[in-house]
């Protein structure tokens, strides 16, 4: 049976630079027993996603059916645990959980005894009446689910619940929700699950939606047939795993987009972290599993991903069915001494990327080399948000002053030529 | 201590909003002021009975004054912050508003205020009660709505997005997350306020108001009384009482309120200052209040969720046809308010206008003399509290001894002491600058002491390791890493500091002594005098250049300040 259904749900904000798409045109639906997961990188809107679908965010565009009606307020039938626990501090673990049947209005009797009850479910008992601040990060999440779960809704609502927690912690968690819900002992009909972490979608949800990221676009919807509990490192698994990490690193439609329109954005990832990725894969013969590399450095594909996009636009290292493979250039790099990667990365650099390459001709433009930083963060706001130019620039910064191409004072938020340097021909290989 | 008093994070410039809210308040001032001609008949010279044996009754009359003054605060603060929190189109003018309201001094709202009062109960004792109450309430609300709002502003996202899917209503949501959320800054903001209560107190039970006197029977009046009979013993009588009750507060009351406050931290971090109170302890396990919580206060609280949980769900299903209605009430409210600063606006015109260049001239010079000695008395201020707080501070266990005293020296009113200090150093030349600098000193210096110890404390203990490593020296150690550190506490202070001397003006230029009215010239000694003989046009031009003078140097001076702190530490 159909309970919840997306219609062309569109989320954009307008800024005095322009406007940005947070989420374009999302259509789902979500069925009776349905166990789905809203998986991205940050940026792709997912959290708004869920938020909208519980009707604390309003879309531009677009309606939400909660079994069959359009939500207009609050949607009356989700319940939702937050990352960061969202639990009130002055109030006790049961006071906690009863404050939703307080507000609809539950004598005090009928109130301690469901809320029992969903303590006792969530493995709480004992701590009734302590306070928040005493229990640790696994307990305090579970005191969040109990608060969910003693509304009784029909949907939960899950925002990033185990990201928050150490990893142990989590895996206990994320287990103990597993068995409630295939056992069926909670009365929720459905669970949309927002996560950055591939593993965490796979080993728990049914479905999973991948949604891309500036705008959040659906890219794919991936149906999980294998049975609970799953096992990690069975093939099947894996191969589930490779298959979303080749989806999210392979180039979707926008970016080709953007390369026509000469927009140019690069990756946020440091020198240094690119640097440390070409050289593990060198030492790993030149090839690496992206995933397998992800788990090695206990890294999320948020943060591992962006560093993939930087070796692969600089040309240090191509990516192929979920396999990271380094160029010539990538293992010259890995190889050379400090100054020889400069010069590397220097060359690279001024090739692949044509904003630094324009910071570095204004600089020469100007009879005294320095130009402040509003500048540039005012080129770049032309087509990214303010608070993407922010980071785009300080990215392009960060690559700038390791290829000694300009340099940056901090204090006068200006980029500068230093003086000693000679002039660099930007012309030579144009 | 955290930052509480004023916390200059959220400000804006200089607007025309300001400029209508000026005219605002004159024209409040002028339009009541006016009943004046039509009200002025002439009361009874009131005595005050001195004996010693009747302190204990006089202080009970005055803590009776200042907590009617709290309520109507504590309510005022609800209504003011919440809706400056919640409409933004009030926001725009209640915040600015806030800000020179708290720059005008108590005895500049006394004319109005008095005349509007005595206009409702003519020639009775409770009309005077009703004046000395509203006094006391200017002085004390406007930290306090500053405190709410702020905390309003500032509750956390997921927070407020569990209240709403849980589906809370406003009722529910005040008494669960609204207000303690708020409670922390709400309760140091109370004890501030009291503070600023007992130093005011004095001239909120005795005032003179065209040329008659009144006294309200009240340990303020005694004092007041006691000076001007040049009585030393009974100050001194009076003083020792003044200080047995508010120890008795800070013991009873707010130390109890400040650990039990604890409980409302944000934070889930294990924080180093906690405040213990044994009287606390004693409350918990007392039988008394455990029956009111079970038999009143808990079924109350019970009855009243009913009630409200029933009332706004029927309230829904009303005014789901009629989403009209609350914009009507914003168009009436709105425009209420747009004919009251209309109104107001010509009022102090025709007021300001009636005021002779020759006036003007000497409040300017009058202002010039003023700021002198409050800048005097905020750099002396500075000079030791800011080597003691920093080494307060950066000490934990000088922080636990020095606390607690310093709060409650702090919190005895230095106005209390004042005729004193006057006696001595009023043969001297230039004594009543040197006093009036002194009471100035007295009153503001220990907002800079709290703020630069809270200031230390916030120093984080591996940049005091990393510094003691580097074999810094004491002057290297100040520039790099304590005054960059402290840098926002001491501008929170400073605005404070100087706020608050501003307003002591009034009582430490102009004092009636040995049945001697002695003043200097400024502009609290201007103000406080043109409110005794009913000059309401000079009243209104000094307190508005008063009030331009403080906020001008609140933005021109501190606030650029604090935003350079902020780029510095971000």
């Amino acid at each position: 049976m159909e309970l919840l259904k997306l219609e062309n749900i569109t989320v954009s904000f307008t800024f005095p630079e322009g406007t940005v798409t947070v989420l374009d045109n999302i259509n789902f639906t979500v069925n009776e027993r349905d166990f789905l997961a809203l998986l991205g990188p940050s940026g792709s809107g997912k959290s708004t996603l869920l938020r909208i679908i519980a009707g604390l965010i309003k879309p531009n565009k677009g309606k939400v059916y909660f079994k069959g009606e359009e939500i207009k307020d609050i949607n009356p039938g989700v319940a939702m645990v937050f990352q960061n626990f969202a639990l009130f501090p002055w109030l006790t673990v049961l006071e906690n959980v009863e404050l939703g049947l307080k507000a609809k209005g539950l004598p005090p009797e009928e109130r301690r005894k469901k809320a029992t009850e969903a303590i006792d479910l969530i493995g709480l008992d004992g701590f009734e009446n302590a306070y928040p601040k005493e229990l640790s990060g696994g307990m305090r999440q579970r005191v969040g689910f109990a608060r969910a779960l003693v509304m009784e809704p029909d949907i939960l609502l899950l925002d990033e619940p185990f990201s928050a927690l150490d990893v142990l912690t989590a895996e206990n968690l994320r287990n103990d929700l597993i068995e409630l819900w295939i056992e069926k002992r909670i009365p929720t009909k459905a669970i949309i699950l927002v996560t950055h972490s591939i593993e965490e979608a796979v080993y728990m949800a049914d479905r999973i939606i991948l949604l891309s990221k500036d705008p959040g676009r659906m890219i794919k919807e991936i149906r999980i047939d294998l049975p609970h509990w799953r096992d990690k490192k069975s093939q099947e698994f894996l191969e589930i795993v490779d298959e979303i990490y080749s989806t999210l690193t392979g180039k979707p439609l926008e970016k080709i987009l953007w390369k026509e329109k000469r927009h140019i954005q690069i990756p946020e990832a440091s020198v240094g972290s690119i640097t440390g990725l070409v050289e593990l894969v060198n030492d790993l013969e030149g090839k690496a599993d992206i995933y397998k590399l992800g788990e090695e450095l206990l890294m999320d594909v948020e943060d591992l991903l962006p560093i993939v996009e930087a070796c692969e636009l600089l040309g240090f290292a191509e990516v192929k069915e979920g396999d990271l493979i380094l160029t010539e250039a990538g293992k010259k790099f890995a190889e050379a001494d400090v100054l020889e990667r400069k010069e590397i990365f220097k060359t690279l650099a001024i090739e692949k990327v044509p904003f630094l390459k324009q910071i570095v001709k204004v600089l020469q433009s100007k009879s005294n080399h320095k130009v402040p930083r509003a500048f540039f963060l005012d080129l770049l706001r032309k087509n990214l948000t303010p608070k993407e130019a922010e980071r785009q620039l300080d990215t392009l910064i960060d690559w700038g002053r390791y290829a000694e191409l300009f340099e940056y004072d901090d204090d006068k938020d200006e980029l500068y030529l230093p003086e000693t340097s000679e002039l660099i021909n930007l012309y030579s290989e144009a | 201590m955290p930052r509480l008093i004023w916390s200059p994070v959220k400000y804006r410039k200089f607007s025309i909003g300001d400029i209508i809210i000026l005219l605002f308040i004159g024209s409040i001032i002028y339009s009541i002021a006016t009943l004046n001609t039509i009200y002025s008949k002439p009361t009874q010279q009131i005595d005050l009975d001195l004996s010693p044996l009747k302190l204990p009754l006089y202080a009970i009359l005055s803590l009776i004054r200042m907590i009617f003054a709290y309520i109507i605060s504590l309510i005022f603060t609800i209504v003011y912050a919440y809706a400056a929190a919640y409409k933004k189109n009030l926001e725009k003018i209640l915040i600015p508003l806030l800000d020179i309201f708290q720059s005008i001094p108590v005895l500049s709202f006394l004319p109005p205020v008095f005349m509007a009062v005595i206009s409702l109960f003519p020639g009775s004792k409770i009309g005077l009660e009703i004046t000395s109450i509203i006094l006391i309430f200017t002085g004390q609300v406007w930290n306090m709505v500053f405190s709410f709002y702020q905390s309003l502003i500032s509750i956390p996202r997921d927070l407020r997005e569990a209240a709403k899917l849980l589906k809370l209503n406003p009722w529910q949501r005040f008494w669960n997350l609204e207000l303690p959320y708020a409670a922390i800054g709400l309760i140091w903001n109370s004890m501030m306020s009291w503070a600023g209560g007992w130093f005011f107190l004095m001239a909120c039970e005795m005032f003179t108001l065209t040329n008659q006197n009144f006294v309200l029977p009240g340990i303020g009046s005694y004092l007041s009384f006691s000076a001007i009979k040049g009585d030393l013993t009974k100050i001194f009588y009076g003083l020792f009482t003044l200080i047995i009750v508010i120890i008795l507060l800070d013991q009873l009351v707010w130390r109890p309120l400040l650990a039990w406050g604890q409980k409302f931290k944000i934070e889930f971090i294990q924080d180093e200052e906690t405040y213990e109170s044994r009287v606390l302890l004693w409350y918990r396990r007392s039988r008394i209040f455990e029956f009111i919580k079970n038999h009143i206060s808990d079924p109350l609280k019970e009855r009243l969720n009913q009630f409200f949980v029933r009332y706004y769900t029927e309230k829904v299903l009303k005014t789901q046809n009629t989403p009209i209605l609350p914009k009507i009430f914003n168009i009436i409210v709105s425009t209420f308010i747009g004919l009251l600063i209309l109104r107001g606006a010509f009022g102090l015109l025709n007021l300001l206008i009636k005021l002779p260049i020759s006036a003007w001239i000497e409040i300017i010079n009058a202002g010039i003399l003023t700021l002198l000695r409050v800048s005097l008395a905020v750099i002396i201020a500075l000079l030791w509290t800011l080597p003691l707080g920093v080494k307060i501070g950066m000490n934990p266990k000088l922080s636990k001894i020095f606390q607690p005293i310093v709060q409650i020296v702090a919190s005895i009113p230095a106005t209390a002491i004042f005729p004193v200090i006057v006696m001595y150093l009023l043969n001297l030349p230039g004594g009543l600058n040197l006093a009036s600098i002194i009471l100035m000193l007295l009153g503001t210096q220990w907002y800079l002491l709290f703020n630069i110890i809270a200031g230390g404390m916030s120093i984080p203990k591996d940049l005091i390791e990393v510094a003691k490593l580097l074999k810094l020296n004491r002057k290297e150690q100040w520039k790099i890493l304590i005054l960059p550190s402290i840098l926002p506490y001491l501008v929170t202070g400073g605005i404070t500091a100087m706020g608050g001397a501003f307003n002591a003006s009034i009582v430490s230029e102009y004092i009636e002594f040995q049945n001697k009215v002695i003043k200097i010239k400024g502009l609290g000694a201007l103000i406080t005098e043109a409110s005794s003989t009913g000059n309401n046009a000079l009243l209104a031009g000094s307190t508005i250049t008063m009030a331009i003078m403080v906020v001008t140097i609140n933005r021109l001076f501190w606030k650029r300040l604090f935003k350079k702190s902020e780029e510095l530490l971000s």
